[in-house]
């Protein structure tokens, strides 16, 4: 029963609110708003950056010209402030409103109507707003946008791959991201921030450092931006008051008077609080993810450790009950779930095809001490995140040796609920993988954590940007062609040679890796080029404010400012590459039963009249996933090569490249850019994500699963993802929570990263995809993030439906 | 290998329901008896078999190993199994079935491993098998189908002297004993013949861990038409079923469970 069916301001909705998620009536009212409102994109952040720009461009050093634009739009833009709120700000004008980003990627009129009118992840866009962006946005961003300068920049050789679904570009649509939070914003203000700038600014020695004029214009930049979050938080504090004198209700005029005080204090100044250190978290994530359309958006990392201190202190003060601590998140949920990532278009699009930001909570993991950080606010976390059941923000847990088996146990439960989260992380592995990149163990141990997807960094003090996924099965498939690439019908590779003349398994692997070598050296090339473009044309000062060492060393976050700098290469297909190679190795080579030119004609007849070879590749040759050593050491090979080849290149900021597997919706798009492949798979199908096997290939079980993904060496890559699917029935009931704890922990043991569960069966599923308005609320993992089902283009969906299901 | 050596056809890694923690569970070919609602046909037979499927695909079921085979399979789950608390099921079939040599080496084997070993029997087997059994095994998953004699020659083709009389051995030896009860309702689900069945294990001195009662279910009876014989279908017991078995039982043993 429920009388709560009135909004505060008085409105029969007719809703049954008892049925909603919130643990307050003010947050059900909030998440359904959220949950409700259709995103929409906003043209108020690029008409004010194209003012400051016909205004100063040319006139200030870029970083000056980031940062007048930033205060700019921080004394300009549109401030909401909602009923029910407690925490605020906004990215775009409302809730699920995004704005654009026209430096980045300079929208046409028919991206504009593809956005407005596409089936899945669409935008509203107004008649009006098309106008705009013809009249103003387009005419002076067009040729300015990174995008355009780096498409006609990057070579003719870059192109061919490119389109040929080789590799994708991060920086394409989105600025260079991942990045996550420490804990100084919860110990220091933007005001103490600026004294910090200030005493840089006056160390400047004009006489003797050559770099002072642009040390000073990068700390004149992250000054201005200081003086934007200011100007935010105070012009909250002025709009509170200005509701509170008109608010009637005595309840509410409180609120927004205590919301007044938050926000004088925060964000000059460092929070008091609970709830002032979650506003000061969110006003940051505002700022940063207003400067640039980063990818991954921001994230708040060890939000337990950061807001226990106030949490203890408050809740023994008799201040704060975990009652009201819970209802401060889960407004910060709500949050989360209003920011829609930035629209994509094209094949930005097709790796990343989500609303999802990715933006990630790393619950219990390690304090800097090395200790176990799991704490109350650890459960309360859980307990939110399970509440609110929303697509953003995601959550991890981070799993160490020390970690309790109770957390374990309360993590677990909620991810055999099914819809993806929380995924699980490897603390002992992620501390390992940053030492071997070069970190001090006090880094890795306070900052450590795997942000956005997968991929391992350290807090606060590291730029680590993904610039691109690879396609590696596809390597083979151009080595197999002869550089001729199906898809577009042009040659794009390198022609390493007629393989009907290799005589052996080492020769064809030789030219693996001869064309591997060509697809790197081309993509690391082109990420050179991009990176520069973002060094001269990009900085992002706030970003840079709020990173160790940036302020210290007068330079940009963009330009190698940060104390670590890291380049991703995402590979993706590595059970589709092994078990192909696997099938060369043994079918062609070994036992001789096919010779090189039956595989590559079947290949390109998808097997059609071949079915005794399909039968042999695909049922009756070693695969990865099996714990099979046959095809695992080909697992590591390739591993091996990737490591030799695609790591270690240095950039021009002073990063070098690491490789990790993820894949977010990448495997979808480049098992489309594909024919069949020698293990089986047939053309344009789904590759398999992350580490997983090629699906259906695991026949052994999940405990063989994660012994092979384990032979490949992760603690040397930048983190891998697992994901396994179970029926509900398997992991029932206590048995199954020990089950599945058991697997992570023994997973983990041998140094696995990352493992995720989607527990559903298939049938539901297949059910989804015929009745999709029966399961609106149906959330899988997809691949490092979850996301709804029907929000999932057909591909992908039927991707997740064949995932192996991991049944008894 | 030897004539001797039993045939498997199955190994389940990541089993959570054959006993303490996540095992491995071995599935050896062969029964004595013939229950009529048995869901693992394929199992009744010592030799090799081939299952048809509709679309005419053939799987070959049965396969033998040697002890070192087995061992190094099992041995690579050892993580999961510390863990959890796990470790390995032999299973059947009847296992306690096999040959008597070749089950007490594996077991032996097992054992140097400090890999706790579960067995899941009918109780139809050689007592001495059954005795020096106890010695290896942590844990037996004991399966009592009648207390009446008459309805297990009925319904299983086999007399239960030898089943009770070794659930007597298992006591005398101390072992910690799963008691596993299959429901068919209207055959061994009355008040009657639970509270029969819990006199005698009384009167015998049974000492029982836990009583796992397991609901008639019909899957897999497929398997019977892949085999090329008729299956034979029983009534599937209600919730409700279930919840006044587990009451009666409760009147004796506290630790009682649905579906094991």
């Amino acid at each position: 029963m429920t009388t709560a069916t009135i909004t505060p301001t008085g409105v029969d909705t007719g809703i049954n609110w008892d049925e909603k998620r919130g643990s307050t009536m003010r947050t059900k009212r909030l998440r359904e708003l959220s949950e409700t409102t259709h995103p929409s994109i906003s043209l108020e952040r690029a008409l004010i950056e194209t003012e400051v720009y016909k205004q100063y461009e040319g006139k200030v050093p870029t970083p000056v010209l980031r940062g007048i634009f930033f205060k700019t739009l921080m004394e300009k833009r549109t401030l909401y402030l909602g009923d029910d709120e407690l925490i605020v700000g906004e990215k775009g004008v409302g809730p699920q409103s995004a704005p654009t980003f026209p430096e980045l990627c300079c929208h046409s009129l028919e991206d504009l109507d593809n956005m407005n009118n596409r089936e899945h992840v669409s935008f509203s866009v107004t008649e009006e707003q098309k106008e705009i962006q013809r009249d103003v946005i387009i005419p002076f961003w067009q040729d300015r946008a990174s995008m355009t300068k780096m498409m006609n920049m990057l070579p003719e050789e870059w192109h061919l791959l490119f389109e040929g679904g080789m590799y994708t570009e991060f920086m394409a649509q989105r600025g260079p991201g991942h990045t996550v939070a420490d804990g100084k914003i919860y110990k220091a203000g933007y005001a103490d921030f600026m004294k910090r700038i200030d005493d840089e600014l006056a160390a400047i020695d004009y006489n003797n450092d050559m770099d002072a004029e642009h040390k000073q214009s990068e700390l004149q930049a992250m000054h201005l931006v200081c003086e934007g979050m200011i100007v935010l938080g105070q012009r909250y504090a002025a709009l509170a008051r200005e509701k509170a004198a008109e608010c009637d209700d005595p309840v509410r005029r409180e609120e927004l008077e205590q919301l007044a005080e938050v926000c004088d204090r925060v964000p000059a100044h460092a929070p008091r609080t609970f709830r002032e250190a979650i506003q000061m978290y969110w006003f940051t994530h505002i700022g940063v993810t207003s400067e640039m359309n980063n990818w991954d958006a921001y994230s708040p990392g060890k939000f337990d450790q950061h807001l226990e201190p106030f949490y203890n202190r408050e809740v023994a003060a008799g201040t704060l009950t975990r009652e009201q601590a819970r209802e401060y998140l889960e407004c910060l949920w709500v949050k989360f779930n209003n920011q829609p990532a930035p629209p994509k278009v094209g094949i930005t699009l097709k790796e990343s095809a989500t609303y999802t930001d990715f933006c990630n909570f790393n619950t219990g993991a390690l304090r800097p001490d090395g200790t176990c950080g799991v704490s109350d606010v650890s459960y309360l976390i859980l307990e939110v995140m399970d509440e609110m059941k929303l697509l953003q923000p995601s959550s991890n847990v981070q799993i160490s040796r020390k970690t309790p088996e109770h957390f374990l146990h309360e993590a677990v439960k909620i991810s055999r609920k099914g819809w993806g989260q929380p995924a699980f992380y490897n603390s002992d592995a992620i501390i390992q993988e940053l030492l071997n990149m070069g970190k001090s163990l006090d880094d890795a141990r306070e900052a450590g954590i795997a942000s956005g997807c997968v991929e391992t960094g350290t807090a606060g003090k590291e730029a680590y940007v993904l610039t691109g996924y690879l396609n590696v099965p596809k390597v083979l498939e151009l080595v197999m062609y002869r550089g001729y690439d199906h898809y577009t019908g042009k040659k794009i590779g390198l022609d390493c040679g007629d393989p009907r003349d290799f005589t052996s398994f080492d020769e064809l692997y030789a030219a693996f890796e001869k064309e591997l070598k060509y697809v790197t050296d081309i993509k690391v090339a082109g990420n050179n080029l991009i990176e520069r473009l973002f060094m001269d044309t990009l900085p992002v000062p706030l970003l840079s404010v709020i990173t160790d060492d940036c302020i210290a060393k007068a330079k940009n976050y963009n330009c190698g400012g940060a104390r670590y700098n890291t380049s991703y290469i995402q590979c993706v297909g590595m059970g589709t590459v092994t078990d192909s190679l696997t099938v060369f190795k043994k079918q062609v080579f070994e036992d001789k039963r096919f010779s090189m030119d039956e595989v590559l004609a079947a290949c390109e007849a998808d097997f059609k009249g071949y079915d005794d070879m399909f039968d042999q590749v695909f049922n009756h040759t070693p695969k990865y996933g099996n714990d099979d050593d046959y095809a695992d050491d080909v697992l590591r090979e390739v591993s091996e090569s990737l490591q030799k080849i695609v790591a270690g290149r240095p950039t021009p900021k002073g990063s070098k490249t690491i490789v990790e597997f993820l894949p977010t919706t990448c495997h979808v798009y480049f098992g489309q850019t594909m024919i069949a492949s020698p293990n089986g798979r047939h053309e344009h199908i789904a590759l398999p994500d992350g580490i997983a096997p090629e699906k259906g290939a695991d026949i052994n079980g999940p405990t063989a699963v994660i012994r092979s993904a384990a032979k490949m060496d992760q603690l040397k890559t930048g983190g891998a993802l697992l994901n396994q699917k179970f029926t509900p029935q398997v992991v029932a009931g206590k048995k199954g929570i020990l089950g599945m704890s058991a697997l992570i922990r023994s997973y983990f043991a041998m140094d696995g990263h990352h493992i995720q569960f989607n527990v559903i069966d298939r049938a539901t599923l297949i059910d989804a995809q015929k009745h999709p308005e029966q399961y609106k609320d149906l959330i899988v993992r997809v691949a490092g993030y979850s996301d709804y089902f029907n929000n999932l283009d057909k591909a992908l969906q039927d991707e997740i439906i064949a995932r192996t299901e991991q049944s008894l | 290998m030897s004539g001797r050596t039993p045939y498997v056809f199955n190994i389940q890694h990541f089993s959570t329901h054959d006993g303490p923690g996540v095992r491995t569970t071995i599935f050896f070919k062969g029964c004595p008896l013939r229950c009529e609602w048995c869901h693992n046909p394929e199992s009744q037979l010592f030799t090799p078999e081939t299952m048809t499927g509709k679309d005419g695909k053939i799987e070959r079921v049965g396969r033998q190993y040697t002890i070192d085979e087995l061992v190094d399979d099992v041995l690579k789950d050892h993580m999961i199994y510390d863990q959890s608390g796990g470790g390995v099921t032999l299973s059947g079939g009847e296992v306690l079935a096999m040959d008597h040599d070749y089950i007490m080496e594996l077991v032996r084997r097992l054992d140097e491993q400090e890999i706790s070993i579960g067995i899941d029997t009918c109780g139809v087997a050689a007592s001495r098998t059954v005795e020096e059994m106890c010695d290896y095994a942590d844990f037996f998953l004991y399966d009592l189908k009648f207390i009446d004699d008459d309805l297990h020659k009925r319904y299983t083709g086999g007399s239960n002297h030898l089943v009770l009389k070794n659930l007597r051995i298992l006591a005398k030896n101390n072992a910690r004993i799963f008691l596993r009860l299959i429901m068919l309702p209207g055959i061994n689900t009355d008040k009657d013949m639970i509270e029969r069945t819990m006199l005698w294990l009384r009167a015998n001195h049974i000492p029982v861990e836990q009583v796992d009662i397991l609901p008639y279910h019909k899957y897999g009876m497929d398997k019977y038409a892949k085999l090329g014989r008729k299956a034979i279908y029983f009534d599937v017991p209600s919730d409700e079923q279930m919840q006044e078995v587990k009451a009666e039982i409760e009147k004796f043993y506290d630790n009682v469970t649905i579906g094991g």
